[in-house]
């Protein structure tokens, strides 16, 4: 007889969670509760839920604070958008939004990889400002960059599509701040959760594998890694990246799911990336389940309150201060035990105590 | 040949000199004590000894292997292990994988297969599983396991320290002032272990400690530091019974 381990019982559940979650919103969507709103927003539903538990992995597992999880984002998106466009005949859809997710995802591992070099010898609010001065570069260039592709190869330049000097057979793939247009619709909820499920699979087991609980070492106690042989650059960087390129296969998904795509302060700015970090924090620094559980309910939020029109983000705000005491401070983690007691019985409270 | 041997070792902190011409050599499975009054220098000799600082001048063999000036995770790699004054465990995590972060080095898997669950994963994972319940098993730690590292008791954190360390199959194991804030009966109970450990492993240990106790009970041999020189060294008794020593402890 095997006892499940706990981790391996917390880990299921998760799974679960998300599994249910699926089901109940297509039995909604098929028996037509789900407004048309609610519906276009699954997929950023999706989108968010994966940014999230990649940053928990950067946030939580390795404990630096990165503000640039925009950045890999936007990273993924174009590279992937580029892609997609460009084949966008020549492949059919499923193959070609597979191999769109590798490139995203391997493209936002290198960015952030080269990113984590420098970024990674820093710490705390240090770490935070860089990599939020990176995400807003890479935004930016995204945004000022203009591609093409013709016979000869791939072209680019930073000033205007004429400058590209393509033949005539050319096609413009990325037109400055109008970003990419047409990327094929590829995506959507099913894929959207699948790919959450994927990025569960690969952060759970990075987490609790030799690999994570190097990087957990590290963030406990940096000194005490050391002596014990941890190679504490090597690992710090593994993390990032995995993290990073996570952050891309989301961006994949989200530039698949709109038909424009810009590089606009809004969708990967440091606004964004801030957003991510709410989700992550008041999901629980390190609690990937919490993560899911935040990012869904942050996104839902100023959606269900949009009737209130004006007081809404004024709302969202409030909702999000009281969410944060309730969450996480002291007096509040004691009520909630103690009415946790009341509920459950003293049984399962002697247990946990 | 000496386990240990230390020649000339010195470091100097802008005008400081903290270290100044340090000899030691330790043989294999001495149990090894080095005293002197607070700022003599000897947790800076931990430091040097482990890489933490580069040392300005002199060398440092362990087992007739030259590792002067060696990056930390060599050093450990070459067999030296350490605790710290100030306990320093990964506090958030279970007990049992602290001591497994100590046996990374010894049982590997890529990143990749730990991801995808490859066969090698659960292989690899079940050896450190048994060889992790057996240290803790030899230190009385077992029924923590599942704790976090942080909510053990005082005593229990320095002896998973030393489990932890032991983890890494050294050599050497140096001790940084091990029975800090324990009251008597815990200062006992850790010199037996400090005993069972240098029997069971055939260790050989070397430890900072100011508990007069302790070191009259366990250690063969000692080196008394002072302002950075060497006071005072050789067999216990004798050095102890030294008036040189006695002066530096207690004034004169």
């Amino acid at each position: 007889m095997k006892k499940l381990s706990k981790t391996t019982k917390n880990n299921l559940i998760t799974y679960g969670m998300v599994i249910l979650a699926y089901i109940i919103v297509q039995l909604l969507v098929s028996t037509g509760h789900v407004s048309s709103l609610v519906q276009g927003l699954l997929v950023p539903f999706c989108t968010y839920v994966i940014v999230a538990v990649a940053l928990n992995l950067t946030v939580g597992i390795l404990g630096e604070l990165s503000l640039g999880h925009a950045g890999f984002m936007c990273v993924g998106a174009f590279s992937s958008a580029v892609f997609s466009l460009a084949f966008k005949e020549a492949l059919p859809s499923g193959l070609r939004f597979f191999l769109a997710l590798l490139i995203g995802a391997a493209a936002a591992a290198l960015i952030g990889f080269l990113v984590g070099i420098p970024v990674l010898r820093l710490k705390g609010d240090y770490l935070a400002i860089v990599t939020l001065a990176f995400g807003e570069i890479i935004k930016n260039i995204i945004n000022a960059l203009y591609l093409g592709v013709d016979s000869n190869g791939l072209h680019f330049t930073m000033k205007d599509a004429l400058s590209l000097n393509m033949e005539e057979d050319g096609m413009v793939l990325i037109k400055g701040a109008q970003g990419v247009t047409g990327t094929p619709n590829d995506s959507n909820f099913t894929i959207g959760v699948i790919l959450i499920l994927v990025t569960l699979f690969i952060v759970l087991n990075f987490i609790n594998s030799r690999t994570g609980r190097a990087v957990m070492s590290i963030r406990d106690n940096r000194i005490a890694a050391e002596s014990v042989g941890i190679n504490v650059t090597k690992y710090k960087l593994i993390a990032f990246t995995v993290s990073a390129s996570l952050a891309g296969v989301a961006g994949v998904l989200y530039a698949h799911n709109l038909s424009t795509l810009n590089a606009l302060p809004k969708n990967f700015g440091y606004n964004m990336s801030i957003m991510i970090l709410v989700f992550v924090v008041l999901g629980g620094i390190g609690n990937i389940r919490g993560s899911i559980i935040a990012a869904v309910l942050l996104t839902l939020l100023p959606e269900v309150l949009r009737g209130l029109s004006d007081y809404r983000m004024l709302i969202y705000s409030i909702v999000l201060i009281a969410m944060m005491i309730f969450n996480w401070s002291p007096n509040a983690i004691f009520f909630r035990k103690r009415l946790g007691q009341r509920f459950v019985g003293s049984k399962r409270a002697k247990k946990e105590a | 040949m000496a386990l240990l041997e230390v020649k000339n070792l010195g470091i100097s902190f802008g005008g400081l000199r903290a270290v100044n011409a340090f000899d030691i050599t330790i043989e294999k499975g001495q149990l090894y004590g080095l005293i002197g009054p607070n700022g003599a220098g000897k947790t800076t000799i931990f430091n040097l000894l482990t890489g933490v600082y580069q040392p300005d001048e002199g060398a440092v063999i362990l087992d007739g292997v030259n590792i002067t000036g060696k990056k930390t995770i060599d050093i450990c790699k070459a067999g030296i292990a350490r605790t710290f004054q100030n306990i320093r465990l990964f506090g958030d995590m279970p007990v049992l994988d602290n001591v497994k972060v100590g046996l990374h080095n010894h049982h590997s898997y890529s990143t990749l297969e730990g991801i995808l669950r490859l066969p090698r994963y659960y292989k690899v994972e079940k050896e450190m599983n048994e060889k992790a319940m057996e240290l803790l098993k030899v230190f009385g730690l077992e029924e923590f396991a599942e704790y976090k590292a942080e909510n053990l008791p005082y005593g229990q954190q320095r002896k998973l320290e030393i489990a932890r360390a032991m983890a890494t199959a050294p050599k050497l194991l140096l001790l940084d002032e091990p029975a800090a804030g324990m009251n008597p009966n815990e200062t006992k109970e850790l010199m037996d272990t400090i005993q069972f450990v240098r029997d069971h492993f055939d260790m050989t240990i070397l430890l900072i400690e100011h508990d007069m106790k302790l070191v009259s009970g366990i250690c063969e041999k000692l080196t008394v530091l002072n302002f950075g020189e060497i006071l005072a060294q050789g067999v216990t008794q004798e050095v102890l019974n030294n008036p040189e020593v006695i002066t530096a402890y207690l004034g004169s």
